[in-house]
């Protein structure tokens, strides 16, 4: 089938989690120690340079509104943080709506795509049903489908069933996540028979099968799903911008894009929500470094 | 539910063997596994694609309900000849050309060094990773900050080497694209970063012994056997890039909302303008559908690709 190169991308993806072991450093004797070295350094200049923009964000964030106001050289000479743009952003309501509502908005979602798309998946791997190819066909256009585009026909849709403004407007459109499904599909075939098998022989039904020797076979990629579609739910921006106008429901991207507006000149301000905002996805990713990078390289989800 | 599955012989997969009515219960119940996520699909992926193809046909509006009248290609007539639309589908261009190469050089550059370092694998995955994971919004915040015009870190670096008067990136049509560009490529080349060093894992480490005793230099290796060996990573980085510098809306959204002027509007951002500004949801129907056969025709082109080297490898 066209499936080959998703399938094969989370093959690879399963190596990459691992750290690199060191590799030819050793035995590249001629001219190999000069190249080390100069590879050393570049890649220090670039891993620096991308570290800048973060770091002056958090820069400014401990900085005074009034001192980050001057600018670049007055924040680069202030030499007394405070946390001024923390308290008074912590202290306000806007931001805990904003994390409420990013954290409802991407369990559920995730919750429901791995219960879903495993579903789906078990159906598609494990059990033979007239119009299976019909399905496994619709699952393979399925991933070609830019969701993004699909924007003003499932705004017109949410419109006419009167869900705009409500956290499900922001779930529903992202729990058909082919991809999910089709990466637990490639694990499911994977697995072995016999233990289905056995089960069978002790009366278990299908629903049985899925959720008590599927399920906690698949504990490894249910988790890299559960985070990669967490992940992406919570950075979404374009469809909690157009689906919720209230700002009681507003999502951490929509919250943060409104803050240039209505922060004006309060540059420590605005990159403390900046800090505030990121933080929950660099703790998660700390936490759970190589599923998310499992997950992230794996499915070839891209924003 | 268990008495149907001991009614069968034989106890494998292969449901064929079973009596025609022990078949039918049975795809009646893969259906019912099927059913929750097959609603969300048709409701969300697939009836949208097709009411979006059907809206494109009629001069459906969003401040009066149901399609609208028919009006067969004129969204379509209208579109090709509105100079709005080109630059749109131009700017887009012009982004993917902007990032594309830098996300596929740089990142391939990045792993191949990286994946020499014997200690610091982790720190030079954080360094590089990172920023991906970061909503779209917050690294907007950031780089919209470092363009600030006059006080910005830009602004003060240039001042710095000698310009008197930079120009403000973010506010300069020829420019605005580029420091989207930028503040893109520093959001998302881990991504690649991350593919790269996966497939050079892929790479057996004797290739490179044997290389060596031959006397090839670190250069060579890279040219002669790093680089092949990772051409199937680089077809899936180039195409996947495509297909989202494609779809790029966030950065140019949150960084100039299109301007100044048009000058940054993309194929995705003209699209929302004409539905959610304009209620012209029939003409944007259109452009989405325009908009959506050139990244499916790039999916495709992706499928085939991958499948002619999975059989060629």
């Amino acid at each position: 089938m066209a499936t080959t190169g998703a399938a094969s991308t989370s093959r690879r993806a399963g190596i990459s989690a691992a750290a690199p072991p060191p590799r030819v450093a050793r035995v590249a004797a001629n001219g190999g120690k000069t190249f080390n070295r100069i590879a050393v350094v570049v890649l220090s200049v670039f891993a620096v340079l991308w570290l800048v923009p973060s770091l002056w964000a958090i820069k400014t964030s401990f900085t005074a509104n009034s001192v980050s106001a001057l600018g670049t050289q007055a924040i680069l000479e202030d030499i007394n943080p405070t946390l001024a743009s923390y308290s008074t952003l912590l202290g306000g309501g806007d931001l805990w709506n904003w994390y409420l509502a990013s954290f409802i908005t991407s369990t559920l979602s995730a919750v429901l795509v791995v219960l879903f798309a495993s579903m789906a998946a078990f159906a598609l791997s494990r059990m033979r049903f007239r119009g299976r190819q019909v399905v496994f066909l619709l699952v393979i256009a399925g991933i070609m489908v830019p969701a993004d585009v699909l924007i003003i026909p499932i705004f017109q849709m949410l419109n006419s069933v009167g869900l705009l403004n409500t956290y499900w407007a922001v779930i529903f459109p992202q729990v058909s996540s082919v991809i999910a499904l089709f990466v637990f599909k490639q694990f499911f075939d994977g697995l072995p028979n016999e233990l289905e098998e056995a089960a069978r022989l002790d009366g278990a039904g299908s629903w049985r099968i899925y959720w008590s020797v599927i399920m906690p076979l698949s504990r490894p990629v249910l988790a890299a799903m559960a985070i990669v579609t967490f992940v992406g739910v919570w950075n979404n921006l374009i469809l909690p911008l157009f689906v919720l106008s209230n700002p009681d429901l507003m999502t951490i991207p929509v919250g943060l894009a409104t803050v240039q507006g209505s922060y004006g000149q309060r540059f420590s301000d605005i990159q403390a929500s900046t800090v505030l905002g990121a933080l929950p996805l660099v703790i998660l990713f700390v936490i759970f470094q190589r599923r998310i990078v499992e997950g992230v390289a794996g499915t070839g989800l891209k924003g | 539910m268990s008495a149907q599955t001991l009614g069968a012989p034989t106890v494998t997969r292969t449901v064929a063997r079973g009596t025609d009515s022990d078949r039918l219960r049975r795809s009646g119940k893969a259906w019912l596994f099927i059913a929750p996520f097959g609603l969300f699909y048709l409701a969300f992926l697939l009836g949208p694609s097709l009411y979006m193809f059907v809206a494109s046909f009629f001069d459906t509006s969003i401040v009066k309900t149901g399609l609208g009248n028919f009006i067969g290609l004129e969204n379509y007539t209208t579109l090709l000849s509105s100079s709005d639309f080109w630059a749109s589908m131009w700017h887009t261009l012009q982004f993917t050309l902007y990032t594309v190469p830098p996300l596929v050089v740089l990142s391939f550059v990045f792993a191949v060094l990286a994946n020499r370092m014997q200690r610091g694998q982790v720190f030079w995955r954080m360094a590089f990773f990172t920023p991906f994971i970061l909503p779209s919004a917050a690294i907007s915040l950031i780089w919209v900050f470092i363009f600030t015009a006059d006080t910005g870190l830009w602004a003060t670096v240039q001042k710095w080497f000698g310009s008197d008067a930079p120009t403000p990136v973010l506010a300069t049509p020829s420019l605005a694209m580029v420091g989207i560009a930028v503040a893109t490529v520093w959001w998302t080349i881990g991504f690649n970063f991350i593919l790269y060093l996966a497939g050079l894992q892929d790479i057996p480490r004797e290739l490179y012994e044997a290389a060596a005793i031959d006397g090839a230099t670190p250069w060579q290796q890279i040219r002669h056997l790093t680089i092949p060996l990772l051409s199937r990573t680089t077809t899936l980085v180039l195409l996947l890039q495509i297909i989202a510098s494609l779809k790029i809306f966030d950065q140019v959204y949150l960084m100039t909302n299109g301007g100044p002027g048009t000058s940054t509007e993309t194929a995705l951002v003209f699209i929302t303008k004409t539905g959610f500004t304009d209620y012209r949801i029939g003409a944007a129907a259109a452009a989405s559908f325009l908009l959506f056969v050139v990244i499916v025709v790039i999916a495709l082109v992706r499928q085939i690709v991958e499948r002619a080297q999975q059989k060629g490898a």
